[in-house]
């Protein structure tokens, strides 16, 4: 399962009166590890962000190379690390991965589609020390989640969901929304209530990966948008103090462009599956990336001194509107790999943003979304679901 | 919310899903939950500290306190503190 962005909207940062938050150093320590342990998934979600040619992508980090990867990152600060994928059930050494973790210090999230779990192993993944795990549901009704998961899996999940919450974890649940799901908040919501649990995350699709090339079926309307923020505010009220949701506004329907990883090569640090270090998980698709990997330079030398880390650090390779903006310290000028992939060039605003001269490219998205969702079922593009067969057609293999 | 969630006989207990522990990184303790981290300055870490370590009241707690800090007057700055921290879902009270 990938994280679908909502990592962005919940960096480490202050609370209260209790925090002391060291800002104006040039370069920060990475305090978030994404370890994307594989591409491997039995799920074929069409809103993945893994990038579209992973079929291409052959030898995985061993046990050995990954704890490797846990031991520099933990020597340089970081404190929380995300176990994902594809499915980070998949690897066998997944219990061994979760225990090193924890033993060094992180508190160890594991974010999975649920497939793959049992009782028994929540419980030994317990016993290791891992600190939180989070299951993503496509939607609560059971034919749509098949048919947006390309399977069987919705009862496991929610069996899983379940396991889950014995353990004597907090139940975290995520909704990655979408045209095609987002009308069914309230039942979406009603599950969550009737699984007792204690965070409900409604992520929004990001438009990366498999996401991008399905974006005009997946892009809502915007009074989709509003029913479904109205429904997200009137449960946030009824179960204050019980369940804690957290909604979120699409991107592209805000005026401003999200503070994407919280400032480029600031706090995450994301490894892939075969060592490559990138400062968001979607950042392979940039162009011009050298790539570095783990098996080649330590995670200092990339953090600190790779062209990759450095090149949309600060505020110097801004351009206008951004450079002279009074709010890039807030935003900093939005998602690179957005900007990219709607204007071609890597170093301009977010095109989400109102400022920038090319919001009309958002715009026109969203009016394409709307065309789509007007045709008839017959005219209407399938939708394309992650699998190793679709990514290699794409990538030509 | 003037509602007070301690007494002298409440126990504060993590809340479900945080962590405790020191951080040399930070030079700082800090409190770990999913998907974030709180640091923690010094008054604030000796506290969950003690919290984290061990089930008692917060008259223990602050008898500890005392010993520890040469029987300095901070009760009301635990309380206050277990007051802000219970308001941001840190700990709970059993
Ligand atoms: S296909 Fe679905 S479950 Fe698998 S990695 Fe992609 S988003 Fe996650
Ligand atoms: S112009 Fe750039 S820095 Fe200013 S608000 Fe827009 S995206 Fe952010």
């Amino acid at each position: 399962m990938t994280t679908t962005g909502s990592e962005q909207n919940k960096a480490p940062g202050s609370t209260g009166g209790a925090v002391g938050v060291n800002a104006n150093e040039s370069i920060r320590q990475p305090l978030w590890l994404l370890a994307e342990l594989t591409y491997a998934c039995p799920l074929q979600c069409p809103y993945c962000s893994n990038p579209m040619d992973y079929a291409k992508i052959k030898s995985e980090l061993s046990t050995e190379e990954w704890i490797d990867v846990f031991k520099q990152a933990r020597a340089m600060g970081a404190t929380q690390l995300g176990l994902s994928g594809g499915e980070p059930l998949t690897r066998p050494d997944i219990l061994e991965l979760i225990q090193e973790a924890r033993n060094l210090g992180f508190y160890t999230n594991l974010i999975t589609s649920g497939i793959g779990l049992d009782a028994s192993k929540a419980q030994a993944f317990k016993d290791a020390g891992l600190d939180h795990i989070q299951v993503s549901f496509q939607a609560s009704s059971a034919d749509l989640n098949n048919l947006i998961a390309g399977t069987d899996a919705f009862q496991h999940k929610i069996d899983m969901a379940r396991a889950v919450k014995a353990a004597g974890y907090p139940m975290v649940l995520c909704f990655v929304t979408h045209r095609q799901n987002i009308d069914q908040l309230d039942e979406i919501l009603d599950l969550a209530i009737n699984l007792d649990a204690d965070y409900v995350e409604l992520a929004t699709t990001q438009y990366y990966g498999w996401a991008m090339h399905n974006q005009d079926q997946l892009m809502p309307l915007k009074e989709q948008l509003e029913r479904a923020e109205a429904t997200a505010h009137r449960y946030q009220e009824e179960q204050k103090g019980n369940m804690k949701i957290y909604y979120v506004v699409p991107d592209y329907f805000e005026e401003r462009p999200k503070a994407c990883m919280n400032g480029w090569g600031n706090v995450f640090l994301t490894v892939t599956p075969d060592g490559t270090a990138l400062p968001c998980h979607a950042a392979r698709e940039l162009p011009g990336m050298e790539l570095p990997n783990v098996r080649d330079m330590s995670i200092r030398e990339i953090w600190e001194g790779s062209n990759d880390f450095n090149r949309f650090r600060g505020f110097d390779w801004m351009k206008e509107p951004c450079r002279s903006c009074d709010e890039k310290e807030k935003d900093f000028g939005g998602c690179r790999c957005q900007a990219y992939m709607l204007t071609g060039d890597p170093a301009m605003a977010d095109p989400v943003c109102t400022k920038s001269p090319d919001r009309h490219l958002v715009d026109e998205a969203i009016q394409r979304g709307r065309d789509e969702a007007n045709k008839t079922a017959q005219e209407a593009k399938p939708l394309v679901f992650r699998n190793p067969k679709n990514s290699k057609e794409i990538s030509g293999l | 919310m003037t509602d007070k969630t301690f007494n002298a006989d409440s126990v504060p207990v993590l809340a479900l899903g945080y962590r405790f522990q020191w951080e040399p990184a930070q030079d700082c303790y800090v409190l770990l939950y999913p998907e974030g981290m709180v640091k923690l300055n010094p008054a604030a870490g000796e506290i969950l500290k003690r919290v984290s370590e061990k089930k008692q009241t917060v008259d223990e707690l602050i008898a500890d306190l005392k010993a520890a800090f040469n029987g300095a007057d901070l009760d009301d700055d635990v309380y206050q503190f277990l007051e802000e921290a219970h308001d941001n879902d840190w700990i709970r009270a059993e």
